[in-house]
């Protein structure tokens, strides 16, 4: 099987004045399509950069990054951003959503950048459509200030799901959720992994890698380990049970 | 990315910040609506000095006496009495392409009818006169050439002269005292209304010169004369005609100055107009500065907004909008400011222009043109200064701009 991603010796270094920041020193990573990754390490391990590498944000110094079978390190701005809006789906730590916009123009930002553009029926046809796998229909006209966190990120991976893409990317995505809303988030991404959907997620929360398939630990710029997760968690019988012990607690 | 979309994002953008960007629009409202108003002042002015001068006549050229010299002060064209009968005659005779002579014979006499008696100015000119200036009569009849020859007691009553002297009543056929010589009133003269500097024209009457000089001025040389020629491609040649026979014939050696001066009208309405030109450019080119001020205004607000949406270009940025797609939506926004201030200001402009009209007396004039002007200006001005800050918007750094609190 093809690899989604196909990193070989990827290296980026910052420029800082004189000063060379070397922030990743060569990674060798393969993805496979509808596999669920967690990238794990410490702050500075390097593990941000590598995720912006991946999602067409930046450009490797040097080394290769094949999307899809697609050369993707020399890409000019404009077809990066092409990428950006058709192959991947970005979830981040603080949502990102616009704010005083409603949950529907929200997730229908990506297909106003759609090349060739999509006409408004069509547009609107594919927002109502995620909007409805996020289950915030009842709340297509509130804004990101009237939701609850929960609520807020599940409008984010509404997003990032409106243009159909091959991968989703997730930074920190129950970085700023209390722990349950954190499972029910897991349950969303396990649910779109079943139905084929490629995740890599950062996240530096041993307990939300375990819902994972894999755990890729970063230090120094370098891969330290690239394993399965021993007894992966699922998240629905996980809330099933957290929802048990608290009846037995009261 | 689909225009309308566009349009939509900017009206919210600037709807989100209502009294910040109706604060930016009132500096291109105001230059805007300065130069409007300013235009219209000034086409006012010159609309009305084409009127005055077109009132003069048609194809008209004047020769002046010349420039008399008392103890070393030029007293002004028409003060030396160098322009005689015998000029006038030659003129009749000699000029080929003209359709009218008159001789320009100015008095100002008490004029009296009855109990009423006024002071006004009496004009003595010949019968050619009324069809030099187009001044038709409103009732009776012209004086004849022969009225002249024999300097008749006949004279031609402007609208004002005639309603003060007569009242409503039919002033033809009646007589008035002119001095103290009494004449024949034969015609009413049509309306002409204000003359330059505002000076009634209708207060007036027309007599022969040949009797205006022996019963009123006793002069016997003339100060000026009125010529029309026949088409407006023959006034020069007219005017080089008549300078060259009377030159001949009060005997101007070549390379001596004229002692006498003729100016066509078209001579006569550029001077004027050169004058309220000026005027409208000058005023013109401080409104234009104002609406610079404007233009920088919406420079300096696209400029915050770009910085306080630094997040939001970031997530467009992230989704897969491109550096055009960003700089055409802060480009829009800009337009969108200056635009609309500008139409407000076109509606300004006029309210202003027709405030002055009503409040001042000033004439103006809103033309079309300085409206598409004006409209087309304030789009140039949302392009020109909403391109820096858009394009700094779409040069960010997605990464950056994503991280920007």
């Amino acid at each position: 099987m093809q690899p989604v991603i196909q990193l070989e010796n990827l290296v980026k270094t910052y420029h800082a004045g004189e000063v060379e920041i070397p922030a990743v020193r060569g990674v060798s990573l393969e993805v496979l399509p509808g596999e669920f990754v967690a990238v794990m390490g410490a702050s500075g391990s390097g593990k941000s950069t590598l995720m912006n590498v991946i999602g067409c944000l930046d450009r490797p110094t040097s080394g290769r990054y094949s999307l899809d079978g697609v050369e993707m390190s020399q890409l000019e701005a404009d077809a990066q951003a092409d990428i950006r809006n058709r192959k991947i789906g970005f979830v981040f730590q603080n949502f990102n959503l616009l704010a005083r916009t409603s949950t529907l123009e929200n997730i229908e930002l990506p297909l106003l950048y759609s090349r060739p553009s999509l006409c408004r029926q069509e547009q609107r046809a594919r927002a109502l459509n995620a909007l409805a796998m996020t289950g915030l229909t009842d709340r297509s006209a509130h804004h990101p200030n009237q939701l609850s966190g929960g609520q807020q990120q599940r409008v984010a991976i509404g997003r990032a799901l409106v243009n159909r893409p091959e991968l989703l990317l997730a930074d920190e995505p129950t970085g700023n959720l209390d722990t349950r809303t954190g499972i029910e988030i897991m349950g969303i991404f396990q649910n779109l992994n079943r139905m084929g959907l490629t995740i890599i997620m950062v996240t530096h929360e041993p307990h939300i890698a375990r819902f994972c398939q894999r755990t890729v630990v970063m230090r120094d710029g370098h891969i330290i380990s690239n394993d399965p997760v021993q007894h992966r968690l699922d998240a629905t019988s996980k809330l099933e049970q957290e929802r048990l012990a608290l009846q037995l607690a009261s | 990315m689909i225009l309308p979309v566009l349009y939509q994002i900017a009206l919210r953008a600037l709807r989100r910040n209502a009294l910040r960007s109706l604060l930016t629009m009132l500096g291109i409202v105001i230059g805007v609506g300065a130069v409007i108003a300013t235009v219209a002042v000034g086409n006012g002015a010159k609309a009305r000095v084409e009127a005055q001068i077109a009132a003069l006549g048609q194809n008209v050229i004047l020769i002046m006496s010349g420039n008399a010299n008392r103890g070393g002060f030029g007293m002004g064209f028409g003060s030396a009495p160098s322009l005689t009968k015998q000029d006038y005659d030659a003129l009749r005779q000699e000029i080929t392409g003209i359709t009218g002579v008159s001789p320009d014979v100015r008095a100002s006499a008490q004029v009296a009818a009855g109990s009423q008696n006024i002071n006004t100015s009496v004009f003595g000119v010949s019968e050619d006169y009324l069809q030099i200036r187009t001044w038709p009569l409103a009732a009776g009849a012209n004086f004849t050439a022969g009225d002249v020859r024999s300097a008749n007691k006949v004279a031609l009553l402007g609208q004002t002269t005639a309603q003060t002297l007569f009242g409503e009543g039919d002033p033809v056929g009646q007589f008035i005292h002119i001095g103290d010589a009494s004449f024949n009133v034969v015609g009413l003269l049509a309306s002409k209304g204000m003359a330059m500097m505002g000076m009634d024209q209708d207060d007036v009457v027309l007599v022969p010169y040949t009797s205006a000089m022996i019963r009123l001025t006793g002069d016997t040389t003339f100060r000026s004369f009125s010529v029309q020629a026949s088409a407006p491609d023959v006034v020069d040649d007219v005017k080089t005609q008549i300078a060259e026979l009377l030159r001949q014939r009060h005997r101007i050696a070549a390379g001596k100055d004229d002692d006498f001066h003729i100016r066509t009208q078209q001579e006569i309405a550029e001077t004027a107009t050169a004058t309220s030109r000026v005027m409208t450019v000058l005023l013109g080119a401080i409104a234009g500065v104002s609406l610079l001020v404007g233009g920088i205004g919406i420079m300096n607000i696209m400029l915050v907004s770009v910085t306080e949406r630094t997040r939001e270009i970031g997530i467009r940025l992230a989704v897969g909008a491109r550096g055009r797609d960003v700089l055409a939506q802060f480009l829009i926004e800009a337009v969108m400011l200056s635009v609309s201030g500008g139409l407000v200001g076109i509606a300004f402009g006029i309210a202003g222009a027709r405030m002055l009209s009503a409040n001042f007396g000033w004439s103006t004039l809103v033309s079309a043109n300085s409206i598409v002007m004006a409209f087309a200006f304030s789009v140039a001005i949302g392009v020109f200064f909403g391109f820096y800050p858009a394009r700094k918007a779409s040069r960010l750094d997605p990464i950056e701009a994503l991280r920007y609190e």
